[in-house]
């Protein structure tokens, strides 16, 4: 055996690759092409024939614009107003925290071991009509009499936020971990504020965790459904619900299949966009 | 610096930006907490209900405490079954994830050859593919190949493994670039064979690694819904169970099931924490 690799330098890297690829190959390449197979058919079900179909595509976005266009401008506020809670989180985490980091970096991370639908339920106990939330903002008359929460816009956003912010916390922390103390000491040495100190090398350096953390939260925030489902109404209703509803309840497979191709399609051409605008090394690490 | 040039006017200034940066400081520990109780509210709240005996069909609104829900947790049809199937899957997908994971991490950081940024690529793409677009993709592929898979349990396990391979090959990929290659040199400068260097040298080094990434899969796949629910034909997970209460009642054994699993994952996190504040502190001691 031993010599077996010896012999086969060459060899061995492809060894260790070939069954972890050819799973990657088969349930993710392999798929891909399935879907855009099926994109192109025309037929109803159970009875769709491959047939270029290209008008699927320009149906579906004439048909679904309003739920796409949504998906991504939801994700978008969903990713500010992560970027905006965690990065001061983590900043006080990684300076201030002491002894202490860890046990918060644990309940950054705590939503993830309650199941997602459950926790994205535990947001209607809080915002429900008869709840303490509601009932003070309708004393405090930021609600009318009988204003809600739930089957809002605002919900939904929100359950999104909550749902991928250790997303947008973690590789901020990374970063902002790995700074070394003594740039700052150098900054402070050179006269700079500490305001000054953190524009110009605390939030530069910590760049990178800022972009990655961005991607991370807005990729699934876009293709998600389960927020606008439980929390929202068919108002509220994103991509991910009509393909969802597509695939499951109407069987209309094309139309499904061509409208997660333009899903992927504007995610992949926003990443190249923004790989450019940030600079590529930055976003493979 | 400055205070030791000018001792009296520091002072004085010193004191008021002092006060400043005191009043400052805290607002960031306020700010920071507050999203902290943000963040922890869900999860009280997941808890508390779990204790609470609603009078309807749906566990929304306080009605009063009762123990009988974890008593008799599995009394809702299919919540046990449910569970189990989600802890079956997840055990079995993340073993198999993590030896394919780490096979691929081994081959990219170890070695060069032709196609390493092809592979790169195929490991970093079904991370940031959408689930719902993973999902359907696969369920198109096992729509069209109904003669070799049907919509069940090895389905949901295929969809599993595919998805926790990628972050299995990130996680121990970390780990691996940051290993020691002198220690198998010198295993192998001993007369130790490939294999024998990989069985006592390399793999010990690593599984600490592999360790965390099989525990970031079984969470992963326990708590997956959407792609899961696209390729599970009638099977049942326990998130899909909870799928299908959430349109018509929520008993709150759900958030008995989901307080039992978030209190057992949080055990072990935090028994995590503790050991690495003691080992830290040692070491400490020691130097």
């Amino acid at each position: 055996m031993g010599t077996f690799f010896h012999r086969n330098r060459g060899l061995t890297p492809y060894l260790l690759l070939l069954p972890g690829v050819l799973w990657l190959s088969l349930f993710f390449l392999v798929p891909l092409g399935f879907l855009g197979y099926q994109s192109l058919q025309s037929g109803i079900y159970p009875n769709f024939e491959f047939t270029w179909e290209f008008s699927n595509f320009s149906d579906a976005f004439s048909n679904y614009h309003e739920q796409l266009f949504r998906s991504f401008l939801y994700a978008g506020i969903a990713t500010a107003v992560c970027l905006v809670l965690a990065y001061p989180l983590v900043y006080w985490i990684a300076f201030r925290a002491g002894p202490w980091r860890n046990l918060f970096l644990l309940a950054i991370v705590a939503p993830f071991f309650v199941t997602y639908l459950v926790r994205t339920l535990a947001w209607l106990n809080i915002l429900a009509d008869q709840g303490p939330v509601v009932e003070l903002l309708r004393d405090i008359h930021v609600l009318g009499e009988d204003g809600r929460l739930l089957a809002t816009t605002f919900a939904v956003v929100s359950g999104i936020a909550y749902n991928f912010f250790p997303f947008m916390a973690l590789p901020i922390y990374v970063s902002l971990e790995q700074i070394d103390e003594r740039m700052l000491e150098a900054a402070k040495d050179l006269y700079a504020s500490s305001t000054q100190a953190f524009l110009r090398v605390t939030l530069p350096l910590s760049a990178p965790g800022i972009v990655a953390g961005t991607l991370l939260t807005f990729i699934p925030a876009a293709g998600d459904f389960i927020n606008a489902a439980l929390l929202g109404t068919p108002k509220q209703s994103m991509v991910g619900n009509v393909i969802q509803a597509k695939f499951l309840e109407s069987l209309d497979y094309p139309t499904a299949a061509s409208l997660s191709f333009i899903l992927m399609g504007i995610i992949l051409v926003g990443l190249l966009v923004y790989a450019r605008v940030v600079g590529a090394e930055r976003l493979t690490g | 610096m400055t205070a030791l040039a000018e001792p009296a006017r520091s002072s004085r200034l010193g004191l008021g930006s002092r006060a400043w940066r005191f009043a400052k400081l805290h607002a960031l520990t306020v700010y920071a907490l507050a999203v902290v109780v943000y963040l922890m509210l869900p999860i009280a709240v997941v808890i508390l209900f779990s204790f609470n005996a609603p009078k309807g069909r749906f566990n929304y609104v306080w009605q009063g405490f009762t123990l009988d829900n974890w008593v008799n947790w599995n009394s809702i049809l299919g919540i046990q079954d449910a569970v189990v199937t989600s802890l079956e899957v997840g055990l079995l997908a993340t073993v198999v994830a993590t030896v394919l994971g780490t096979l691929i991490a081994m081959a990219i950081v170890r070695h060069h050859f032709v196609g390493r940024s092809t592979t790169n690529l195929i490991v970093f793409l079904p991370m940031s593919t959408p689930e719902i677009v993973l999902g359907a993709s696969l369920l198109t592929l096992f729509l069209n190949t109904t003669a070799v898979f049907q919509l069940g349990f090895v389905t949901i396990f295929i969809a599993h493994v595919m998805f926790i391979v990628s972050f299995v090959v990130v996680t121990v990929k970390a780990r691996l670039i940051g290993f020691d290659r002198h220690l198998e040199e010198a295993a192998m400068d001993l007369g130790a064979n490939e294999l024998t260097t990989f069985r006592k040298v390399t793999l010990p080094l690593i599984a600490p690694a592999m360790l965390a990434a099989s525990l970031l899969g079984f969470a992963l796949s326990i708590d997956d819904f959407v792609i899961t629910y696209l390729n599970s034909g009638s099977t049942q997970t326990f998130p899909i169970f909870v799928w299908g209460a959430a349109r018509v009642s929520v008993p709150p054994q759900i958030n008995v099931v989901a307080s039992a699993i978030f209190l057992i994952a949080i055990a072990l996190a935090l028994g995590n924490v503790f050991w690495e504040y003691r080992s830290a502190r040692r070491t400490q001691g020691a130097t």
